[in-house]
């Protein structure tokens, strides 16, 4: 690890301490928050527990389902979208004004569209990770140098040759960005329709252990939650920079 | 002329989609342009609503009052403070990526019931993304205009005034519009969640008892009131970025 990797990881777990600290010290009460070893506590416990992991499984399948909707979706949307100048320019606030509206409010339509059970809870992490995606497909596109149209003009690539040796390499980083702001939105959609809506999953426990003063519980799954978004982030983001420092060796 | 046209396209598509939704669900998962346009007006006059529109509307600016000034601030220390800035921007990036609304129980148990939590709450969704543009508008300023500012011996007040915010601002800018959405999201969740009044109270209430008038007429205004917000911002955006470039 860098010496950067380090300072971070000092500053992370020196804020941990702190708050630590402050908890054990009675300066953070009991009933307002646990401290956080305490939390680690409860979290192997709950990880023990068959039926909790099955909340969580049901939580992380969902919001798998979401994510690869949306990423396909969302990158044919964009795709399409940048083809039609028209099209674009209308849609144009609706993309950029997407996510000040809570979509939750529209469970009821989405339950007698799609039902009782998983799909509305899916589809509202889809509604929310999709425009991200389409955004940065968009981004992407625009953003490939126009020397390189000519360059493929001068080569005579057809259209398929072209999108996969010059459009969709110059947009890749743009892409990862948009799969990076999906994952979290759909992480952000699933979960927080399953916390007001919904009775099952990692959101409902969540809200369920909250509603009870169950401190534990609730402290617990939102560790985990922060442990599996962190974990995923930064999965992709090591990703991202091998791939930076490939293009910037090749 | 052209932008009416745009605007009317959108119109006449979302109404479109509207109106099938309607016609595949009907007036029970969603009403219909007609009856919600009809109920905005029995909603707007009745008294309690103001109240509610009040509620809202107070804690939205201040919790984007905070989310701006607490943005700008340490986006513009990290900024300015290289290491500090390498140190904290994936820290920065994590936390933006949390689902917000799984920690609205410690909000609560901080903060109380009421409009303190709220305005924590919409802070909280705001403040990050206005950090993370500010710290890579001021990394991003070009470092001959800062050895031209040297050169001519600007004092550390001209050189705020004249170098720094110009070059920076475009980008803040942009950022300020992310961060305006996600506030007023975070107030309308704090608000469906646990509270007695304001926008987001009253459609949860709505949803709670299947009033899908009330739940359409509350989004139809959300919507408007966003997307005028965000048409200012933006063209504010696109006059500020495009004075850098001919510049």
């Amino acid at each position: 690890m860098t010496r950067l990797g380090w300072l971070r990881l000092g500053v992370v777990a020196a804020l941990i301490g702190l708050l630590e600290a402050l908890c054990r010290m009675g300066a953070i009460g009991r009933l307002t928050m646990i401290p956080p070893s305490d939390m680690a506590v409860a979290l192997v416990k709950l990880l023990q527990d068959p039926k909790m992991l099955r909340h969580i499984g049901e939580t992380l399948r969902n919001v798998a389902v979401a994510l690869v909707l949306a990423l396909a979706f969302g990158f044919v949307a964009g795709v399409v979208i940048r083809a039609l100048p028209r099209l674009r320019r209308a849609l144009e606030p609706l993309l950029a004004t997407w996510y000040a509206v809570p979509f939750f409010m529209f469970y009821p339509l989405l339950i007698v569209i799609f039902g009782l059970g998983d799909l509305p809870v899916i589809m509202v992490g889809f509604l929310f990770a999709v425009v991200a995606m389409i955004v940065a497909t968009l981004n992407g596109l625009d953003r490939v140098p126009r020397v390189l149209g000519k360059v493929a003009r001068v080569h005579r690539l057809n259209g398929a040759a072209r999108a996969l040796l010059i459009d969709l390499p110059c947009a890749a980083p743009y892409l990862l960005t948009g799969a990076k702001l999906a994952l979290a939105y759909s992480f952000i959609g699933v979960i927080a329709s399953e916390f007001i809506m919904s009775g099952s999953g990692l959101g409902h426990e969540i809200a369920f252990a909250y509603n009870n003063f169950d401190n534990r519980t609730m402290y617990g799954l939102m560790l985990l939650v922060i442990v599996l978004v962190t974990a995923a982030n930064m999965a992709l983001h090591v990703y991202e920079q091998r791939q930076l420092r490939k293009r910037s060796r090749g | 002329m052209r932008r009416v046209g745009d605007v009317l396209l959108l119109l006449a598509g979302l109404g479109a989609v509207w109106l099938a939704l309607n016609a595949l669900a009907g007036s029970d998962a969603i009403a219909g342009p007609g009856e919600t346009f009809r109920h905005m007006q029995t909603m707007a006059a009745r008294p309690d609503f103001a109240r509610h529109l009040a509620e809202t509307g107070t804690a939205f600016l201040q919790a984007l009052a905070y989310a701006c000034l607490g943005g700008l601030a340490i986006g513009l220390w990290l900024g300015f403070h290289r290491l500090s800035g390498e140190v904290a921007e994936p820290i920065l990036v994590a936390l933006y990526s949390l689902p917000k609304v799984t920690l609205y129980p410690v909000v609560l148990l901080i903060f109380g019931l009421g409009m303190p939590a709220k305005v924590a709450f919409g802070a909280i969704h705001g403040v990050i993304p206005v950090a993370i543009f500010a710290m890579n508008a001021v990394r991003n300023i070009d470092p001959t205009l800062l050895r031209t500012a040297r050169a001519l011996r600007l004092d550390l007040r001209q050189t705020v005034a004249t170098v720094l915010v110009p070059a920076a601002l475009p980008e803040i800018v942009s950022g300020l519009r992310i961060g305006f959405s996600l506030t007023l999201l975070g107030v309308l969740i704090g608000e469906m969640f646990a509270s007695k009044r304001g926008l987001g109270f009253l459609v949860i209430n709505a949803v709670g008892l299947n009033d899908t008038r009330t739940i359409m007429a509350v989004a139809v205004m959300l919507f408007t009131f966003a997307a005028i917000a965000n048409a200012l911002l933006l063209a504010l955006d696109r006059r500020l970025h495009r004075r850098g470039e001919t510049a």
